[in-house]
């Protein structure tokens, strides 16, 4: 009686594949060992990763967000725009997480108030978010702050001689730390699961669907907006184009990362796992030299289709 | 200001509302009849007409010409709708058609032959999702996920990251060509609109398609083939992608596999629903989709027309989301049907009806 | 230790077009367990709902220790101290059983989840009820029986003072049944009182103190279960007083000639775990079969196994003698064999579609896609069904979901009628429709058969199953017990068989 909750499989899964492609990059590519290509991992993925652990709450409760990558460039222009016009860093920071909740709960609202489905109401927020970052400002805009230019660049811990790891990867970790808890430790956590497991029996259960689905969003929204604010770090700039699709690679990271895609089941730390392999064959890629980029592509939808498969076939077993 | 064809277009344009009054296209037809207002007595030369070597040219023409794409995905993506779906990838699909139109046309095919490859391999597409979702028992947003995600790699695998041009005065005709003085989209919409009504009321797939997408257990039960059904209209929208992929690509006499057909799964969707077909499935509306697809292009057209930066074209577009949404929602309605409790429109019918027919009884 | 815990007096509920609880007075004991019961649309489920707050009642007032309470939600039910357990365990699937148990209650500190805590408590709540089982696996691993004793000790878990059982035993064996009584003879004896609601008799009998009975939103009574005779709870439930019952014997038509053709259809120990226990059932033509037993005996079972809905496990089937397997309603239809469901709404009807759309629905999908029905073929079709069934409409493009119930079941009729079958399945097909409709309805069926349909009608109402049938088959407990034929159908022997306790259901009646 003792097997493997089957729930676990895929997260199993996904850490095979991740240190697989982490082994064959070593084994190809002598300079692959080295740990910048891990820090680097980090650094580069940082807001992909942290948009990536706001789609999970909301997968996890069932629904989908679509308006991550508009909601990142938006708050990549906003916070550019703000400090061109001689705001505070910081002050622009604070402002620009407020929007990004603010808007979430919105688009939670709206989802739940109204019954409105989670695919149209994020499209449309997605629409929005996208307008609204040509409406603050038409092409992308440099920071020059000494916030931007030295304190955040100085922000770093050493690993190695010339390794050091970056703010936006502590940035990552920092996030994967506190929504892991969150989602382990917290009543609002276990909601979360409870809700996207099964609405119904949640609501009879004395669970307070209402406010926590309109929390999840919030908290969507939050995330993105500190992914914006990531983003800002790594661009040292925000351009009101950027980002477009990449809600798809942030959804594509949460089932790569063992999450399904019907709710209830799911891990932040199986996200990470998912942006380090959606990074690590970009990696892998880049130091082949020959492979093209669409590849990159190909890979994410042949392991997206794998791991839904899985999914598939470890639910119809559940049911049997 | 106020020439003949002017004139003409109103009486027109009202005597279709007239005549719709009581059909399902009245609110999107009156939504676009009040845009193109607007822009009547706001936008200058908007409703200028020009005849140029026989082909007509003008705001309007330009707006048949654009919304073409978006009209060819809509009606495959009815279909799915229809039926409780949901096809992500047929933006994805319209590139790897444009890939495949392009790679065979600078292989030295005969643009025909071309135009059947680029088909052949979007139909594959469709099936594809039609097997994940209708085979397999995928829901139909992650099953489309897969080839929305995947496409566009495949279409720059084709194109090998070029963007490749062509030149063939054939592949170039179908969406800068003229046919009777209209662009040659208007005719491909028209020849697609028919087919596509073949197809659905011809035969009793749209029947099926309806009854599934209302009600897809009490359809398996009278016998209805539920899976092919689905299958079909995933094949379907599909071909109706790949369609519009080579319209795209024709458009700019190239395929670019990174931007073909960007975001025209969203705009599908849009027309569909504001063409009156639910989310949920069931009874669909093609000209509804139709006359969606020209109000998203008119919307556009009209930002574009008043200087409006086209990057800020999605503002409005995302009010119109909720706007429609919330008109379909029934739990919204009784909301406002609580604000003004005094609107009691449908009163009339409802007494017809009642006094036709016991009103059903709630069950225990 | 009678003291009562629970009063609840005049509750009255109603819904839109339907009075679903009239002035219904409920009392529950400290220390019994006591039994609801009522056929279809007695109020069972909706005196169930006002209790525990999901409905809101219209009159009346329920005291819990002589305390007016009054929940508006699960949640303050619970907090008064009624806790429930329904048939469908309402628990979250992917979690684990202790935090099941704890959801929404977790302990904490400082707002952090103290695990240990919650495995601990679950640990308790689940010795308290003599359970061996491990709190820290997934729910959705455990089989039902555990996972709705998981569901019972949640309940527990909150102190409460009355529990709610909602057919709780629907889907366990007789041993999960036995492990579950247990549970709740005990928690009995601890003082709480149980409401417990089943349709199987036999369990009434084996742990219930006191049978309340409602029948159409209204009380019939409250006995001792030891005072109320089977052949008497049965005859409440369907609205007979016992001398009635006892005159009913002789009154029946002696017009049932029962022709001695070939069946058109015959089952040989056709069965399916979980649903159906293995039987014998043949239908010849111009002939309808009852399928007569309390709700829950595994008439809808045996209906969706031979119309290839469910697969069956075991057993063969036979249609004009040659040996055939059904797996789908497709391949039914093409063996010309019609099936109307039970729940008219779910099962039945496409409620955006036309009255003609839904006439020629299963025609045109027997026909398959390519060939479709003309729109003049369509109406006349239309036209003779709403004309034949007298379906009252403005016309055949009424959308169906706005016919009433009756008219609907007409409609649903008449779709299957344009199929020409030879075999229909009729599932409750009265269910729910004014008493006009259902007459209309039942003298179709006799027309039908005349015509030479072979039919299987189930229905809860015993008197129409005897008005119309040739032959009945009484199930119980999802068993076959027993056959009656001709004129030996009679209210009263059908409900003998389905009140007879188990020990006797050996010496099945023969005719």
């Amino acid at each position: 009686m003792n097997r493997i909750n089957p729930k676990y499989i895929p997260l199993a899964a996904t850490a095979l594949v991740m240190i697989a492609l982490y082994v064959l990059g070593c084994v190809l590519y002598p300079n692959f060992t080295s740990p910048r290509v891990i820090v680097n991992l980090f650094g580069d993925n940082a807001f992909l990763g942290i948009a990536a652990v706001g789609a999970t709450f909301v997968i996890l409760s069932g629904g989908i967000d679509l308006s991550v990558g508009a909601v990142i460039a938006f708050i990549g222009i906003f916070i550019a725009s703000m400090i061109a016009s001689g705001m505070q860093p910081l002050v622009a920071i604070v402002l620009a997480l407020v929007v990004g909740t603010v808007f979430g709960a919105v688009q939670g609202s709206l989802i739940r108030v109204f019954d409105l489905p989670p695919f149209l109401v994020t499209l449309g927020g997605m629409f929005f978010m996208r307008g609204m970052a040509f409406v603050v400002r038409q092409e992308s805009l440099a920071i020059k702050h000494s916030f931007y230019q030295q304190t955040i660049r100085q922000l770093v811990i050493p690993l190695a001689p010339r390794v050091n790891i970056p703010f936006t990867a502590m940035c990552l970790i920092a996030v994967v730390v506190v929504a892991t808890y969150v989602c382990v430790y917290t009543r609002f956590g276990r909601n979360v699961y409870a809700i996207g497991s099964s609405e119904n029996s949640a609501l009879l259960m004395g669970v307070p669907v209402g406010g926590t689905k309109i929390g999840i969003y919030a908290l969507a929204g939050f995330f993105s907006a500190l992914a914006g604010c990531v983003s800002t770090f790594y661009m040292q700039s925000g351009n009101p184009a950027s980002f477009v699709g990449l809600e798809l690679d942030a959804i594509a990271a949460v089932v790569v990362g063992g999450t399904l895609l019907t709710g209830g089941v799911g891990f932040v730390p199986g996200t990470l796992m998912g942006v380090l392999i959606l990074g690590l064959i970009q990696t892998l890629i880049t130091f082949q030299g020959n492979l093209n980029t669409w590849w990159t592509r190909i890979a994410i939808g042949v392991l997206l289709l794998l791991f839904i498969v899985l999914q598939k076939a470890i639910a119809g077993r559940g049911r049997a | 200001m106020f020439n003949i064809t002017h004139i003409s277009f109103w009486i027109v344009f009202a005597a279709l509302l007239f005549f719709t009054r009581k059909q399902r296209i009245l609110w999107p037809l009156l939504a676009l009849a009040l845009l193109l207002l607007f822009n009547d007595i706001f936008t200058p030369g908007f409703f200028n007409l020009e005849l140029r070597e026989g082909h007509l040219y003008g705001t309007l023409i330009d707006i048949l010409k654009h919304g073409g794409i978006v009209m060819l995905v809509s009606l495959g993506m009815t279909l799915v709708i229809a039926t409780g779906g949901v096809d992500l990838s047929v933006g994805a699909v319209m590139a790897v058609a444009g890939a495949v139109l392009a790679q065979a046309a600078i292989n030295h095919q005969s643009p025909f032959v071309a135009m059947i490859f680029a088909l052949l391999v979007s139909l594959v597409l469709g099936a594809w999702n039609g097997l994940l979702v209708a085979g397999i028992g995928i829901q139909p947003i992650v099953a489309t996920l897969i080839l929305m995600v995947a496409g566009r790699g495949v279409a720059q695998l084709i194109t090998e990251g070029q963007i490749l041009n062509f030149t063939d005065a054939t592949l170039v005709y179908i969406a800068n060509g003229y046919l009777l003085g209209m662009p040659f989209t208007c005719t491909l919409v028209l020849v697609l609109l028919a087919v596509t009504y073949a197809l659905t009321r011809g035969t009793a797939l749209g029947l099926f398609i309806e009854s599934v997408g209302d009600n897809d257990i009490a359809s398996r039960y009278a016998g209805v083939n539920s899976r092919f059904v689905k299958f079909i209209a995933y094949v379907f929208a599909g071909f109706c992608a790949g369609l519009a992929g080579l319209v795209a690509a024709s458009n700019i006499k190239s395929a670019d596999a990174n931007h073909a057909g960007l975001y025209a799964e969203l705009d599908a969707i849009l027309a569909v629903v504001i063409g009156g077909t639910a989310l949920t499935g069931g009874r669909f509306y093609l000209l509804g989709s139709i006359v969606g697809a020209l109000l998203i292009q008119t919307l556009t057209t009209t930002m574009y027309a008043r200087n409006v930066s086209a990057d800020i074209a999605p503002v409005p577009k995302a009010l119109v989301v909720i706007a429609v949404c919330l008109l379909q929602s029934d739990k919204a309605r009784r909301y406002f049907t609580r604000l003004f409790p005094r609107r009691n429109p449908p009163a009339a019918m409802t007494e017809t009806l009642t006094a036709a027919a016991p009103k059903v009884e709630a069950g225990s | 230790m009678s003291d009562s815990l629970l009063e609840v007096r005049g509750l009255s509920k109603s819904f839109p077009g339907v009075r679903a609880l009239q002035g219904v007075d409920f009392t529950v004991r400290r220390g019994e367990i006591h039994a609801l019961m009522g056929e279809n649309g007695a109020g069972k489920s909706t005196l169930i709902k006002v209790m525990t707050g999901v409905y809101e009642r219209d009159a009346g007032t329920t005291r819990l220790d002589a305390k007016e309470i009054f929940p508006r939600s699960p949640r303050e039910a619970e907090a008064c101290g009624i806790s429930t357990v329904y048939q469908e365990v309402n628990l979250i699937p992917h979690l684990s059983v202790a935090e099941n148990i704890c959801l929404g209650r977790q302990p904490t500190a400082f707002g952090k989840i103290r695990w240990g805590a919650i495995m601990q408590r679950a640990t308790q709540a689940l010795a308290r009820l003599d359970l061996d089982i491990d709190p820290s696996r997934q729910l959705s691993a455990c089989s039902i029986a555990i996972q709705q004793m998981v569901a019972l000790a949640r309940a527990m878990d909150v102190s409460a003072k009355l529990l709610i059982l909602d057919e709780p035993t629907s889907s366990l064996d007789e041993r999960e049944c036995e492990e579950l009584f247990k549970v709740i003879r005990k928690l009995r004896d601890e003082g709480m009182g149980i409401v417990f609601v089943t349709h199987f008799m036999d369990q009434v009998y084996a742990v219930t103190n006191r049978i309340t009975v409602l029948r159409n939103g209204q009380l019939v009574g409250e006995y001792l279960t030891s005072e109320l005779p089977r052949l008497e709870l049965v005859a409440r439930m369907i609205g007979k007083d016992a001398k009635e019952v006892a005159a009913m014997e002789s009154q029946q038509p002696g017009m049932r000639s029962v022709r001695d053709e070939k069946p058109f259809l015959e089952v040989r120990n056709f069965g399916r775990k979980g649903s159906i226990a293995p039987l014998d059932l043949s239908i010849r033509p111009g002939e309808v079969v009852g399928l007569a037993g309390l709700l829950g005996s595994g008439r809808t079972e045996t209906a969706r196994i031979i119309f290839g809905v469910d697969k069956p496990d075991c057993g063969e089937m036979f249609l004009d003698g040659e040996r055939v397997s059904i797996s789908s309603p497709r391949a039914a239809i093409r063996r010309r064999i019609a099936f109307t469901a039970e729940d008219r709404k779910i099962d039945g009807i496409i409620p955006n579609l036309s009255i003609r759309e839904n006439i020629v629905l299963a025609l045109q999908a027997s026909r398959g896609t390519w060939s479709k029905l003309s729109r003049a073929k369509q109406d006349e079709l239309a036209d003779k069904f709403i004309k034949a069934l007298r379906i009252k409409t403005p016309g055949p493009e009424q959308l169906i979901k706005n016919l009433s119930g009756g008219n609907q079941q007409k409609v649903l009729l008449g779709r299957w009628l344009a199929t020409e079958p030879r075999l229909i399945i009729l599932d409750e097909p009265t269910r729910g429709i004014d008493v006009g409709a259902k007459a209309e309805i039942e003298k179709l069926i006799t027309d039908l058969r005349r015509d030479g349909l072979a039919i299987l009608f189930i229905s809860s109402e015993l008197e129409e199953v005897v008005r119309t049938s040739q032959r009945v088959v009484i199930l119980r407990d999802r068993k076959k017990v027993g056959e009656l034929a001709g004129d030996a159908i009679s209210e009263h022997a059908i409900m003998n068989q389905i009140a007879a306790p188990t020990a006797e259901s050996k010496a099945v009646v023969d005719v």
